[in-house]
């Protein structure tokens, strides 16, 4: 496929289809560093992807249904860090705040490894200049409003993403 | 080889991990003139190749990388 103009910087299209913890991190980590790289770079957020253009992010995440989770301690000695602890699916599930538990955990994992937030990468993303587009039909079916996301994103359908996305050089579904 | 050198500006990325180091460098890269140069720390041990890849996409120049007290060091030159 030809691009229209040689001598355009290289783009890199993403839809980010959800919305936890652990799938919000990769679209904006490939944002920023294409866009740090000096690539154009969109991504469009659809289903559970779009609650991630909300202003105040509570995404988490769950152990539940994700079996290769580690489950390890974020403080500690090094060897208590780097117990995987067997903990039974009937605990997980029946626990009540288990998810919030596990989100605060692993969010502290992050910090202490020095991954940044997902606040900070989003907002990397924006200084960036990626273009982050939230999908209208998701809006439609879970009764969102242009005004519940951040001002900088834009909002498109399927047709907007892929006429960007066709004359992308990377194009990634995640 | 690295006391040859004399960077403009400097820039510790020391705890950060990926793509941190190449978004600061790419911001920092931003503020030097062209033909100056940057030093870089970095411990993610994600840091050379990425820094590598970084530096070929963005045509500025990796003129030279190495370690130093444990950190990676890298110069960079702007180059446009």
């Amino acid at each position: 496929m030809a691009k229209s103009d040689p001598n355009a910087p290289k783009r890199l299209a993403l839809i980010a289809s959800k919305g936890t913890l652990d799938w919000a991190y990769p679209p904006f980590i490939l944002a920023s560093a294409a866009g740090a790289m000096g690539w154009e770079v969109g991504v469009f957020f659809t289903f559970f992807g779009l609650t991630l253009l909300k202003p105040i992010l509570t995404t988490q995440v769950t152990p539940i249904g994700n079996p290769a989770m580690p489950m390890k301690m974020p403080f500690g000695s090094d060897g208590f860090q780097n117990i995987n602890w067997p903990i039974p699916q009937m605990l997980m599930t029946n626990v009540p705040g288990f998810n919030a538990l596990a989100t605060t955990l692993m969010k502290q994992m992050f910090e202490n490894k020095g991954v940044a937030s997902i606040e900070e990468l989003r907002q990397t993303c924006l200084d960036l200049d990626v273009r982050l587009i939230g999908c209208q039909m998701t809006m439609d079916v879970f009764g969102f409003k242009r005004e519940h996301f951040i001002k900088e994103c834009e909002i498109g359908g399927a047709a907007t993403f892929l006429e960007y996305a066709s004359e992308a050089d990377v194009q990634l579904f995640i | 080889m690295v006391d040859v050198i004399k960077e403009d500006q400097i820039l510790d990325c020391s705890g950060m991990l990926c793509p941190m180091p190449v978004v600061k460098v790419s911001k920092a890269i931003k503020t030097l003139e062209i033909g100056q140069i940057l030093k870089m720390f970095a411990t993610d041990p994600g840091a050379p190749p990425d820094m590598e890849a970084w530096s070929r996409q963005t045509r500025h120049e990796l003129m030279y990388s190495t370690q130093e007290n444990g950190k990676f060091v890298f110069f960079i030159r702007r180059l446009k």
